[in-house]
């Protein structure tokens, strides 16, 4: 996994609710695999009914161009669990996502894939998309903090193994799989005080 | 020891290691595998060179992306074609127990897992797929993980989580006649939004849920993932017991006993404390339906369409006009005796068979309105068999209703079984989302009586004219 250390640059503002991860990959793009999850990422939002590029929507904006950073609306990629949505944001060259507030299963899936996702309030996010045409943002993971364009920094908070594991550019499987024994011996526990679970009646 | 909500006691149970700061290693009793989102992790396990690390926890099925047709194979879909093999073979290697295309238990993933016993009260239940709080309706830990964490579980049994925040909803009262468990939660969703849980597990308590079958359960859960919760859960009761006791894989002899007694220690305890507590009169509640591209952005059915001016802020303002121009509606406009094209009764949120049953009362004696495709499709072989028993599917049959296999179908139509761009349908399912049913198709949510009265009216109708006794 590639490790997040921090990045600088552009942030795209997308205020938009409730983007669910149907808009940000659709299943038939899903489908279709290859650079079709990144080109067809937010097609709805990016693209017209007649397939033609929207100009109106950021994401398509030259000023936003390789832009690093993505400055989302409330509850950013609900609905399905589909990780396609991560890897189509992380295809379109973001690395670090600013939003009130996360689906939760795509705030998981973001950090076993180098992606950081931040959660700020509200009157934040309209702060930092106000300075979004200003100029370049910088944001740090080893000192938690956001810089704007205009100097200003905004600390925020993540979990601190899931800071070190961004950092390290290690992913979860690695360290459970350090855990093994711990696993054995719950399950050797668990059987005694919970055997129903482990001895399934049908098929034997 | 300090009061415990049932969600913090079943997470509890589960913690393989302290991982610090809210981050525990919790055990993963069941692990549901689809075809959809198995396949690929099961590949990326391969690729890491490693095994899956318990294959008797380990259930497989196709779901998503196969045909819904009589007589299908797995080469009907472009999907289909592409994973269902794949699943076969990367489950046959791995000696997980796969129920296939032509197994007379196949069904959706979250209808056969608590219909086969495999789902029980106070396991934790993890699938690759959003919809698995389903499984809350039994008291059982159930929550859906992306790709990643799909590999995760499948090396290690484990999974990485931060402890939830505790929602409790309250319901009191008790649903009026023709009112389902789909409108109570709609209603919930609409009032507090798509976001209003997010970041919460919430347990369903209250009369209204005592008396709520456990099928109905299933429902309210199911829609949990689209309040913003990954999980939601009703505490085991005799019900559930009930429920659970006979069913293929769950326990018997002296191990049924000993569950028993585990499962009766499965509740909130009188002084637990929650983050958050809403209440809602379940007594209040009306049919609802969604007109809009979220499921939050719902209304009674005898209402009218809200003003998008009076939605909470500039940036949901703009979201909700941008919906009501995709489902090519306007504010203040009656949903009641807009026509329709096509009715989709399924789903994992409404596809057992108290939900085909409720279908059929509208139906009975009745035909589909001109024009319009109306689907059926039972949730599992299982369902679809004891319908056919009670002689459901000639009721639907009879009507002009398709009568088809078990499947997701046109709930995400990843199986080329499509609402075509403009058309409109009214669906049992979850999710309303932008092209969800199909690029351009405009999706109203609802319970299972006002799809059906849909179906016979050709345009959104009311069904409790319509609906009798059973």
């Amino acid at each position: 996994m590639e490790r997040f250390t921090s990045v600088q640059g552009r942030a795209i503002p997308l205020p938009v609710p409730d983007i669910d991860t149907d808009v940000i990959t659709p299943i038939k793009r899903v489908m279709q695999g290859g650079d079709a999850l990144t080109r067809y990422a937010f097609e709805s939002l990016r693209y017209t009914p007649d397939g033609a590029l929207n100009p109106d929507c950021p994401l398509n904006q030259e000023v936003y161009r390789d832009a690093p950073i993505l400055l989302a609306g409330a509850n950013f990629a609900c609905g399905s669990s589909r990780e396609t949505a991560v890897w189509a944001v992380r295809g379109l060259g973001i690395r670090c996502i600013i939003a009130p507030s996360f689906g939760d299963i795509f705030f998981d899936s973001c950090f076993e894939n180098g992606l950081l996702p931040v959660a700020l309030p509200q009157i934040e996010l309209d702060a930092l998309a106000d300075e979004a045409a200003a100029g370049e943002f910088s944001v740090d993971l080893e000192r938690c903090e956001v810089t704007t364009p205009s100097g200003r920094t905004i600390a925020f908070a993540v979990h601190p193994l899931q800071r070190e594991a961004l950092l390290a550019g290690r992913d979860s499987i690695e360290l459970t799989l350090a855990r093994e024994p711990e696993i054995s011996e719950f399950q050797r526990r668990d059987r005694e005080l919970r055997p129903w679970v482990y001895e399934l009646a049908g098929d034997t | 020891m300090t009061a415990r909500t049932l969600v913090e006691k079943i997470w509890d149970e589960h913690v393989v290691a302290d991982l610090s700061g809210g981050l525990d290693l919790l055990h993963v009793d069941r692990h549901l595998v689809h075809d959809l989102s198995g396949p690929p992790s099961l590949g990326m396990l391969a690729a890491r060179g490693l095994a899956v690390r318990n294959p008797e926890l380990t259930f497989a099925m196709p779901d998503h992306t196969v045909s819904t047709a009589v007589g299908r194979t797995d080469a009907d879909t472009n999907a289909g074609r592409l994973l269902v093999p794949a699943l076969r073979e990367r489950t046959h290697a791995e000696g997980i127990r796969l129920f296939d295309l032509d197994d007379v238990e196949q069904g959706i993933v979250h209808v056969v897992g608590p219909e086969l016993g495999l789902t029980l009260p106070g396991v934790t239940v993890l699938c690759g797929d959003s919809h698995t709080c389903t499984h809350g309706g039994l008291g059982a830990l159930g929550w859906g993980i992306g790709s990643s964490d799909l590999t995760h579980v499948l090396a290690t049994q484990t999974i990485v989580q931060r402890r939830p925040k505790q929602m409790r909803v309250t319901c009191s009262g008790s649903l009026a006649a023709g009112v389902e468990p789909k409108d109570l939660v709609l209603q919930l969703i609409g009032e507090h939004g798509a976001d209003g849980a997010s970041g919460f597990a919430v347990e369903y308590a209250g009369s209204a849920i005592a008396s709520m079958p456990v099928e109905g359960r299933m429902t309210l859960c199911n829609l949990t993932m689209e309040f913003g919760a990954k999980i939601g859960i009703v505490a085991p009761d005799e019900a559930t017991f009930d429920y659970v006791a006979g069913r293929r894989y769950a326990p018997t002899g002296a191990h049924w006993d000993q569950a028993l007694a585990a499962w009766r220690e499965l509740s909130s305890d009188e002084d637990a404390a929650f983050d958050r507590e809403i209440e809602i009169d379940a007594s209040a509640v009306s049919p609802q339906i969604t007109w809009g591209t979220s499921p939050a952005h719902t209304m009674a059915l005898d209402g009218k369409i809200p003003d998008p001016g009076q939605a909470r802020d500039p940036a949901a303002r703009l979201a909700r006009s941008k919906a009501l121009e995709y489902m090519g509606l306007s504010a203040g406009e009656q949903l009641l005796g807009l026509p329709v094209q096509h009715v989709f009764i399924g789903s994992c949120a409404n596809s057992r068979l108290s939900d085909l049953q409720r279908a059929a009362q509208v139906v009975r004696g009745r035909h589909v309105a001109q024009g319009v495709r109306a689907w059926v499709v039972p949730g599992s072989q299982s369902v679809r068999r004891e319908a056919e028993a009670l002689g459901l599917d000639r009721i639907f049959t009879a009507a002009g209703f398709e009568w088809r296999e078990p499947g997701c179908s046109m709930c995400l139509a990843v199986n080329d079984e499509v609402v075509p761009a403009g058309e409109r349908c009214v669906s049992t399912s979850n999710r309303n989302f932008v092209g969800r049913q199909g690029p351009g198709a405009r999706t109203h949510l609802c319970g299972v009586a006002t799809a059906a009265a849909a179906a016979i009216e050709g345009r959104i109708a009311d069904p409790r004219p319509l609906a009798r006794v059973a």
